[in-house]
């Protein structure tokens, strides 16, 4: 229970609710301005093609045209490509390789999608018109989709600049000592593992509306993002749209993210530079095909995994190579998420002597491929878990046994992993205890036997996951090729009131951000829920932030948030203290109360801001006004971990799994409002549940062409394919950052492909790749 | 252009669209009612969901002027004033919402479907919603939250 109402800890309902569930929110695509025109992008049908000649005469003449735009549109203007945001170097120590992105093509596509014309018309079905009288005159050329097949010698080459395909060839650890721990092994366990593509669909589609103001040279750019401040740096310090003072970029009401929003993409990019060109707003909003075609994708890892083992199963080495799709271009953050959000956490939650990790990126004809909620983390845990639990059943253990045998002690932290974490907290042998309770797991033969009464085949499986989150510090990820810091920004303001006004660099696109942080100003200065805003999404108002991905509001903008009050309460002080005429020593403060020790004097927090606003009676040397500024950079990551533990039932007859129970137990660090907690949880292992059991993008291998481009064929979790979950929390407070929190945006997402893939394992007593899909399930199930 | 009228929210709108508009598109672009949303084109999602003469129905599978005449109901006419209805109230109790895109149509289906289950089980809830995608919340709290309307509905 939390000392105030509404504050730290409580399971308050959600302020931003009201507008929702009206009706009233606002989304962009729910923005219009005076005088919009609508863009429309002709996109490529190949998945690489040389363009020999863009024909634009009958689309032109077509009604309600405004303009037509195609890349050397952008180019005269010197409005650059796209970029990626981390530097990423080779083995040999070269830099990665980053072809040139454009926003319109130049002279090729590379994937089918690709943008190769902007047509801007009165209406959005004018402009789609015209966009098929464009005749493009394309080459088709060969294409390759597959990361497998991408580094092979006569594939594909999807970009003269990177021969091979070969984005970079990357190595993490020791590879001497792996070598003479497997030489010394007395059992070993190998795996090759596909981490199959991800589409992330949140549900609304990306939509931009730019806007240029011919008066003051301002633009403005709505857009659907996650970080609105990193999208105006990029735009006006790398792609050259305007110097930064006169681009305000505004997120409003986000329908969801999972990391596809992080992104500055060719859209919003061409959007705002053409209403400049045009002189009117311009709106484009992504049908869902077009969002299945270019929204970054997710995963898409080919994995080869070795890992070595004593007598008594004590881990001596692990050694991983890993492909990794980078689709056609490499996207804002693409080059980090097979690296450091990857490798580093291939330690998982176990003493691991040693490990070494390569991983090769390549290029490859598709959708480029960023961070998916959990970004790299999850593609970790699902390498370093699978391998657990089979090499359980290749030793004949029980794999929750074999992990507790390797689990860090709790007592052990600061612990350093052989791949540069410095894990802070945790307490992995009561997590995993907790959620073997909740399932009782000790019960599963008994239900096993009932379920082959029935015909059926029963499975459970764990994960024991760990992950880095509130990314990030700056130092740290700087001198890992990080082009930007990543702390974040806040100001808590009062009103002259009482009320508080909070601004933040975080971006809330469904995580509750209104809500959670007003908890912890009511908690932290007394103010009552009700008189919190937490403002958010708008470059103008907000000091500039880094935004929201990579479990980091809490743990990073909340920590802010927490700094700028602290302050709030130093200046209250030395106000309270002159007004009741007492030392500044001698005010004692408590949920935004000061009081003078040892005497009943007190005065409020609402009393203090009206002083400082109305200041008649003030401290001479002290300024007016109650509003404070902070940055925090976080000291180091946050490390949540948990276990999860899914409990499967197979019809062999049919090939379809059904999910009868799922624990998940996690340990966030402390926790403000458990509702919003537990909500995320669901959602990461309904979206991991996905990955495990039906979703997969896939690419015809010849032709390149996209097969799941639509909810028809991308089967994406509904109501009747999941469970209800077991959700329990454990708690070693995170000792880096003020809260003492974790973050858990990311973590169901995390945990939950390999638990069910483990289950499946169990209830066939054979390996499938994901999605396991029907069929795969039955065939495996007809040849047991 | 065809002119269209039916009633909407109680209030008779007349209009002149194009043949081919949607419903949908009806709603938000003539109206500028913009709480029912758009998240795909193979009418799949959901989102759109209204009630046209008290059934739910996607809006955007439907043509405006196949409404003509109807008595169409959207997420905005749901509460009775500054009354919320009880499924509005239930998602947020039980949080049945994060980012909130699914919600209005979510919401639609769920009042039709208890109209029509007035005491749905787990089961029935979750074949019911079959047709709404939600992608941040799991589905856990929304089936929460509908048999909780549903108990308050007077099931
Ligand atoms: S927009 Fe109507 S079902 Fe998706
Ligand atoms: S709440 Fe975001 S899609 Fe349902």
């Amino acid at each position: 229970m939390s000392a105030v109402e509404n504050g730290i800890g409580a399971s308050v309902t959600r302020k931003e609710d009201q507008r929702f569930i009206t009706g009233n929110g606002n989304y962009l695509d729910d923005i219009n301005k005076a005088g919009q025109a609508y863009g429309h992008f002709l996109r490529s049908p190949y998945a690489h093609a040389k363009i020999k000649n863009i024909d634009l005469t009958a689309a032109r003449a077509a009604p309600g045209v405004i303009d037509i735009f195609v890349g050397a549109d952008m180019a005269a203007d010197e409005v650059g490509g796209l970029i990626c945001g981390w530097g990423i170097s080779s083995k040999d120590g070269s830099p990665h390789v980053a072809p040139p992105h454009p926003c319109l093509a130049m002279g090729s596509v590379k994937h089918v999608g690709d943008q190769v014309a902007f047509v801007v018309a009165e209406s959005v079905q004018e402009a789609k018109d015209a966009a098929e009288l464009i005749e493009v005159d394309y080459e088709e050329l060969p294409s390759v989709t597959d990361v497998r097949k991408a580094g092979v010698a006569g594939a594909a080459q999807v970009h003269d600049e990177a021969p091979g395909n070969q984005c970079y060839d990357w190595e993490i650890g020791d590879k001497e000592a792996v070598d003479a721990a497997f030489a010394n092994a007395h059992h070993v366990t190998k795996m090759d593992l596909i981490n199959n593509r991800l589409a992330p669909n949140p549900m609304e589609p990306r939509a931009a509306l730019g806007e240029y103001d011919r008066g003051t040279g301002e633009y403005t750019l709505y857009t659907t993002s996650q970080n609105p401040h990193v999208a105006r740096l990029i735009l006006s310090a790398f792609v050259n749209i305007a110097p930064e003072h006169k681009l305000r970029v505004i997120a409003p009401d986000v329908g969801g993210g999972f990391g596809s929003k992080i992104f500055v993409y060719a859209e919003e990019t061409t959007t705002i530079w053409a209403s400049k060109k045009v002189g009117r707003p311009i709106k484009w909003t992504a049908d869902r095909s077009e969002a299945f075609m270019t929204d970054a994708h997710g995963r898409d890892h080919a994995t080869h995994a070795e890992m070595a083992f004593d007598a008594d199963g004590h881990i001596l080495g692990f050694r991983v190579a890993t492909k990794a799709n980078m689709g056609a271009y490499l996207s804002t953050f693409a080059s980090a998420v097979p690296t450091y959000l990857y490798a580093t956490l291939l330690n998982g939650q176990y003493k691991m002597p040693c490990i070494y990790a390569e991983v090769q990126a390549l290029f490859t004809n598709t959708t480029p491929v960023d961070a998916y909620r959990g970004a790299g983390r999850p593609e970790a845990t699902y390498v370093v878990e699978r391998m657990m639990e089979r090499a359980a059943r290749d030793m004949n253990m029980d794999p929750t046994d074999l992990r507790m045998k390797n689990f860090i002690a709790p007592d052990a932290y600061p612990y350093e992993t052989p791949v540069i974490m410095t894990y802070d907290s945790g307490d992995y042998p009561q997590t995993l205890n907790l959620a073997k309770n909740m399932i009782s797991y000790d019960g599963f033969q008994a239900r096993k036997a009932e379920s082959a009464s029935r015909g059926k085949l029963r499975g459970i499986g764990s994960a024991a996951y760990i992950e880095a989150c509130g990314i990030a510090p700056s130092a740290a990820v700087g001198s890992l090729g990080a082009g930007v810091g990543l702390w974040e920004s806040a100001e808590v303001r009062f009103n002259p009131t009482g009320s508080v006004t909070v601004f933040t660099g975080s971006h809330s696109h469904g995580q509750g951000h209104e809500t959670t942080f007003a908890q912890l100003i009511a908690d932290k200065l007394g103010v009552p829920f009700d008189n919190v805003e937490v403002v958010h999404g708008d470059t103008t108002k907000v000091p500039f932030g880094m935004g929201t991905y990579g479990s980091r509001s809490l743990a990073v903008g909340g920590s802010a948030i927490v700094k700028a009050a602290d302050k709030i309460v130093e200046k209250a002080k030395k106000i309270a203290a002159h007004l009741m005429e007492a030392s500044a020593d001698d005010i004692e403060h408590a949920h935004g109360v000061f009081s003078v020790a040892g005497t009943d004097k007190q005065l409020t927090i609402g009393e203090i801001a009206f002083a400082a606003y109305v200041p008649h009676n003030y401290p001479e040397d002290l300024e007016p006004g109650l509003a404070e500024n902070a940055f925090y950079d976080p000291l180091n990551f946050t490390f949540p971990a948990g276990t999860h533990i899914a409990e499967v039932e197979i019809d062999p007859a049919t090939g379809v799994v059904e999910v009868v129970d799922w624990a998940a137990a996690d340990d966030f660090g402390n926790v403000i409002n458990p509702m919003i907690v537990e909500g995320q949880v669901h959602g990461g292992v309904a979206q991991g549940i996905g990955q495990a059991l039906l979703e997969g993008v896939v690419y015809d291998d010849d032709s390149g062409q996209l097969l799941t481009g639509s909810y028809m064929d991308y089967c994406m979790p509904r109501a009747d394919d999941l469970p209800n979950f077991k959700v329990e929390a454990t708690n070693t407070p995170c000792p880096s950052n003020p809260l003492g929190v974790k973050g858990c945006g990311e973590a169901g997402a995390i945990a939950a492909p390999a638990a069910l893939m483990n289950a499946i394992t169990d209830a066939l007593g054979k390996e499938i790749d994901m999605p396991a899909t029907p069929e795969k399930v039955w065939r495996a199930a007809q040849s047991a | 252009m065809t002119s269209v009228t039916m009633t909407v929210n109680g209030k008779s709108v007349t209009r002149d669209v194009e043949p081919n508009t949607l419903l949908v598109q009806f709603i938000r672009e003539n109206l500028r009612l913009t709480g029912t949303h758009v998240g795909c084109d193979t009418s799949q999602c959901g989102a759109c969901t209204v009630h046209v003469n008290g059934d739910s129905v996607k809006s955007c599978t439907m043509l405006a002027v196949q409404a003509e005449g109807a008595d169409v109901t959207t997420i905005e006419g749901l509460a009775n004033g500054d009354e919320l209805h009880p499924m509005q109230e239930a998602f947020k109790e039980n949080h049945g919402l994060q980012c909130g895109f699914c919600t209005p149509g979510m919401i639609m289906s769920a009042v039709d479907l208890v109209k029509r289950n007035p005491n749905p089980s787990e089961d029935t809830i979750r074949h019911e919603l079959e047709g709404n995608i939600c992608r941040c919340t799991g589905y856990h709290n929304i089936v929460k939250s509908v048999k909780s309307a549903a108990e308050k509905m007077g099931g």
